[in-house]
């Protein structure tokens, strides 16, 4: 490992050093790599309290306080923060947006160096192992040599799952929060129809849309609109909205005439402000590609076999279809079968996928606990 | 799992099991007998459970807990991966006895199970004379509310280990507030006097390398 380049805490854009460019997976390499990342809480003189969150899909590395830019509390702020299960009181927690993001980490949306214009298509595909490769490199600059835990839902799971199966000696404990070791045929589809809906708005214009100063909005916010009903389950849509309507009757149109359609074009409105198109492609071909046992001989225990000393935490959430609990439990008879120490529990929720960003105590209460086993066995307290 | 008899069996299990040792115990409740094994025996412990409140109450004791049914989940356990795999006073809930043993035999080269004994006399009198489902110390739920579904005496589970072909390696007759008592389960007295009793079973083709079938009346002296 090269000498690590300290950088200060709390946060920026953190770029790699020109001796170290990301080679990815696919062979590219990424010169002058920037990563866009936030701390929180302050490393210990023994540099054994950092906490790496990874996060998923579509959000960034505002994972608790305020963010920047819409001014709401960060996606994690009932996991981490004062009094929560990860405390910056007494934990150093590093969050990076990932390669290939679109919050300050070069992705599509960046600059090319080689033409002065926007990658766009030309950027090459990254995977889970390339996220996690920058977020290593980032953690070295950091100084730390061995993260207490890496922790990480949906996504940020999977990214988890890859740590342990890349740097299990880095690692004293990882918690996979409603993931899978690999993107299922049914979860490629789903991204299929959001990467088509994007690619077939005019507006994308082969992916060059920055150079025409257009975005593929509606393509976008189709492809959110698909995406959010995976992550709900169909019990929290009824619960939420069953068929109630909008107005006092029906249009007889094509007008929202029902709360649930109204609450999906919201989010889809409100996901184009805030994200880029072309990363949502990038990113959830990242995702799609993933298959951690694939690397590995086909045998998923095999990628857990030098992480025999990790201390795993796996959770899943009961109303979940899109990281279902036999994809937890396929983790944890891998982890078992390599001899790994695992804990596993499935929590009772009918709010879907979207779970482990909601309210959920036993979640809260399972991470406590889990963490401060970790943090006792590590010798912290 | 049943009232205030069961935890006699902890003391017995912590004597039982070699100190360094790695332990499965299924169906661990809150992790008390895990902690307890890793304090004192230093044993690497691993906990299946049921309910998530017993497996956040083992994460908050710091250990290695899966949720899960020891009738369905026990498979995901690779073989020989334990030296003893403990099924404390939860036999009698499961659905397929018979099959949770084998299972546990496979994944351990030794089984601790402890168990309500349906043969004593309590539970006799209980049946002959009132003619109604027991209530008693060691079964203290009324029948329709009991989580035991399968229960047995002690003459039923000695023929179960002997259909499969286990080897007794030690047992003991377990009460309320009082230690283990070492037992030779074949005596027909003690299916009579036991109210729990505690087995350490181990495969015939002796896992471990243990010397095969010494004779019972050996371990137990007659």
């Amino acid at each position: 490992m090269a000498a690590p380049e300290t950088i200060a805490q709390d946060g920026g854009t953190w770029t790699f050093p020109a001796s170290q460019p990301l080679v990815l997976d696919s062979g590219a390499r990424i010169e002058g790599l920037e990563l866009a990342w936030r701390s929180y809480g302050t490393l210990n003189a023994d540099k054994t309290n950092a906490v790496l969150v990874c996060h998923a899909l579509t959000l960034d590395q505002y994972v608790a306080g305020e963010h920047p830019t819409t001014g709401k509390p960060g996606w994690w702020t009932r996991m981490i923060g004062p009094g929560k299960p990860i405390d910056p009181a007494k934990h150093f927690i590093v969050c990076a947006n990932v390669v290939g993001g679109c919050m300050g980490s070069t992705g599509p949306a960046s600059i090319n160096p080689a033409t002065g214009k926007a990658w766009g298509l030309a950027f090459p595909v990254i995977t889970i192992r390339d996220m996690v490769r920058a977020q290593a490199m980032l953690v070295d600059a950091l100084g730390v040599d061995t993260l207490l835990a890496v922790v990480g839902g949906s996504m940020g799971g999977m990214q988890v799952l890859q740590w342990a199966a890349s740097y299990p000696e880095r690692l004293f404990s990882a918690v996979v929060v409603a993931s899978a070791a690999r993107h299922s045929a049914q979860n490629i589809a789903f991204h299929e129809v959001g990467r088509q809906a994007v690619m077939g708005d005019p507006d994308w214009r082969g992916g060059d849309y920055a150079l025409h100063g257009a975005r593929p909005e509606k393509g976008l916010a189709v492809a959110r609109m698909a995406a959010h009903i995976t992550y709900l389950s169909e019990a929290a849509l009824q619960r939420k909205f069953g068929r109630e309507l909008q107005r006092d009757g029906l249009s007889w149109g094509f007008d929202a005439d029902f709360q649930v359609e109204s609450y999906l074009r919201y989010q889809g409105a409100s996901f184009v402000d805030r994200f880029d198109a072309n990363s949502y492609l990038y990113i959830t071909r990242a995702m799609d590609y993933f298959d951690l046992a694939a690397e590995h001989g086909g045998v998923l225990a095999e990628a857990f076999r030098k992480a025999r000393d990790v201390r795993f935490c796996v959770m899943s959430f009961t109303s979940d279809w899109l990281y279902p609990t036999s994809e937890s439990r396929h983790i944890v008879r891998a982890l078992n079968a390599a001899g790994a120490r695992a804990s596993f529990v499935e929590i009772e929720s009918d709010k879907g996928h979207d779970a482990f960003l909601l309210d959920e105590p036993v979640m809260e209460a399972a991470l406590a606990g889990f963490l401060d086993g970790v943090e006792r066995a590590r010798g912290l307290k | 799992m049943n009232g205030e008899t069961v935890r006699e069996d902890f003391r017995e299990i912590l004597r039982l099991v070699r100190p360094g040792s790695r332990v499965l115990d299924v169906g661990c409740g809150g992790g008390e007998l895990l902690e307890l094994l890793t304090q004192e025996k230093q044993v690497d412990g691993r906990g299946v459970e049921i309910s998530p409140q017993g497996v956040s109450a083992c994460l908050a004791r710091g250990l290695s807990v899966m949720q899960g049914d020891a009738d369905r989940d026990l498979d995901q356990f690779p073989t020989g991966a334990f030296d003893y795999a403990i099924l404390s006073q939860t036999l009698q809930a499961t659905r397929n006895p018979r099959e949770v043993l084998s299972e546990l035999m496979r994944i351990a080269d030794r089984a601790v199970v402890s168990f309500p004994n349906f043969g004593h006399w309590r539970v006799r009198w209980s049946l002959l004379s009132r003619g109604r489902m027991p209530e008693t110390r060691s079964l203290p739920e009324p029948w329709w509310s009991t989580p035991n579904i399968h229960l047995c005496t002690l003459a039923d589970f000695n023929a179960l280990v002997a259909d499969l072909g286990l080897r007794i390696e030690a047992s003991a007759a377990l009460a309320q507030g009082q230690p283990a008592r070492p037992m030779d389960p074949s005596r027909m007295i003690e299916n009579w006097r036991a109210e729990a009793a505690l087995f350490l079973l181990s495969r015939r083709d002796g896992g471990d390398g243990v010397e095969p079938d010494p004779i019972q009346d050996d371990l137990f002296g007659g």
